[in-house]
């Protein structure tokens, strides 16, 4: 699938995040994921994801970038590159948005906020080197593309992550879904500012938290002795986002598909939809207005074996698609799946089959998310 | 009755010329939940180094190799509905089969417990 399979690379050093010894310190299992060195798990995947859906879970995802977009017209610039209103976004409003190549396939997904700067830019670790080429080269020479390496980015994740946070971080719970600010941390005497956005990756309500590296741990010692707060790996990141039914680029989207296929075409907003003027616009409003010829969609599976990434989907005897994520759902104590399926067999509720291991497995296509999203929304009720 | 254990960090109890094949406490840890395991049939035939049965953790599927070659006499059909006994009893109740060994002298490659834990050790 990556390009890198290509080629005979020479090994490339694995990098550490800030807190790597803060993570094993706290029992943390390392696998090597975006080039980095990361906590896959704590105690243990399952117990990791119901604690962060019944309580708070603080992950630490300081291998995604954070890019800094400054200069002149830079909303308007980007708009070239992305599907989405970036000029109508007021300051401390941020929308999910996709990187798009000229053909219209998704490079990244990525969350844009609107700062008194400029645009502050969060993308994938896996791609940010790739992303930050491709900004580079179609972006206008004013606009500058600034890397905030020395910056640690943390999420906090569940219905009381706003209860902790707001103790450690005064005024925090302010802020709605989709809303950012900077806050004052620390003594009254010498505080320090972080970047806060009430947002993230799980499906529940929560914050991510954007620091300088040096003060992460004192930060995460903070935020941990908070009773309701314990840390989380990319075990349960991973399984709390498939059932959000949040797709997982380079797995559930890669640069072949385009936003309309990759169920996220709510990231094209209306003005954009009405004007074009982005990468790839032709092939993305026609399969706006005609529909894709497939499109990613979730699949509940039948008894208790996981369908996996890789597994081939049938109708009958013919191919009709691919699962592209899946696994057990400790939420659900079932297995889900997500996949692309061709559009005359991507309805909800069509009756299909996986094939695991040379076997078939009944699975129905599914309504996204599996489980339904707890967002602080502005006039929600929750 | 006799424990050995394969690099591969199975376990096998024999008694004569049947065997009970499970995986290790340090095989589960790794693995983390197991959410799913699948056991052969029985009447099986398996060859030493073989696929013999699958256990999947929250994240990964994985072989369970066979530490030697033989006949299955039984899946434990526990773990269908409860897969996590892998998790919590791996060296008991969590076994995953029962076979008949078809050449004993395949169990002189294998490791007791001592050269087992010498190994996990040096992991």
């Amino acid at each position: 699938m990556s390009e890198e399979d290509e080629f005979e690379l020479e090994p490339i050093e694995i990098l550490e995040l800030p807190l790597d010894a803060w993570h094993r310190d706290k029992g943390a299992r390392m696998v090597e994921f975006a080039g980095y060195h990361m906590p896959i798990q704590y105690e243990g995947i399952m117990a990791e994801h119901i604690w962060t859906r019944d309580n708070a879970g603080l992950f630490d995802v300081s291998h995604m970038g954070q890019l800094m977009l400054t200069g002149d017209g830079v909303a308007e610039a980007l708009e070239a590159l992305v599907p989405g209103d970036i000029s109508a976004l007021q300051e401390g409003k941020m929308r999910y948005s996709l990187l798009l190549a000229e053909d219209g396939g998704v490079l990244d997904d990525m969350m844009i906020t609107a700062v008194p700067m400029g645009l502050y830019v969060v993308v994938n670790g896996a791609v940010k080197w790739d992303d930050m080429g491709y900004l580079r080269e179609y972006l206008p020479d004013e606009i500058t593309i600034n890397n905030m390496e020395n910056r640690a980015l943390f999420a906090l994740q569940g219905p009381k992550a706003a209860e902790a946070l707001k103790r450690v971080v005064p005024g925090v719970d302010a802020l709605y879904f989709m809303e950012a600010g900077s806050f004052f941390w620390g003594p009254k005497t010498d505080p320090e500012p972080l970047w806060i956005s009430r947002s993230g990756y799980t499906g529940e309500d929560g914050f991510e938290i954007s620091v300088p590296a040096a003060h992460a741990q004192k930060l995460v010692d903070q935020l941990s002795a908070q009773p309701e707060v314990r840390p989380i790996g990319l075990g349960a990141r991973d399984s709390l986002r498939l059932e959000a039914g949040l797709p997982l680029y380079g797995h559930d989207m890669n640069p072949d598909v385009d936003p309309v296929e990759g169920n996220v075409a709510f990231a094209i907003s209306k003005r954009r939809r009405a004007e074009g003027g982005f990468a790839g616009a032709e092939r993305i409003l026609d399969a706006l207005a005609n529909g894709p010829a497939r499109k990613l969609v979730g699949l509940s599976v039948d008894g208790k074996m996981p369908v996996r990434e890789g597994a081939q989907i049938f109708a009958g005897e013919a191919q009709v698609g691919i699962i592209t994520s899946g696994g057990f759902a400790p939420s659900l104590g079932a297995p889900i799946a997500m996949g692309y399926v061709d559009s005359a067999h991507n309805a909800a509720g069509t009756a299909l089959e996986a094939e695991v291991r040379g076997k078939r497995v009944s699975v129905t296509v599914a309504s996204l998310p599996f489980i339904p999203h707890h967002y602080h929304r502005k006039g929600g009720s929750i | 009755m006799t424990r050995f254990f394969t690099e591969d960090h199975e376990w096998i109890e024999v008694d004569g010329d049947t065997a009970t094949v499970g995986i290790t406490h340090y095989a589960q840890s790794q693995l983390g939940d197991i959410v799913f395991a699948e056991v052969p049939a029985a009447g099986a035939t398996l060859k030493k180094g073989g696929d013999a049965a699958i256990v999947e953790s929250v994240k990964a599927a994985s072989d369970v190799y066979a530490p030697v070659s033989g006949t299955v006499i039984e899946g434990n059909d526990a773990l269908e509905g409860d897969p996590a006994l892998v998790n919590s009893d791996p060296e008991g109740e969590g076994w995953f089969f029962k076979l008949t060994l078809s050449d004993t002298s395949e169990l002189d490659s294998l490791m007791n417990a001592a050269a087992y834990q010498a190994f996990v050790d040096g992991l």
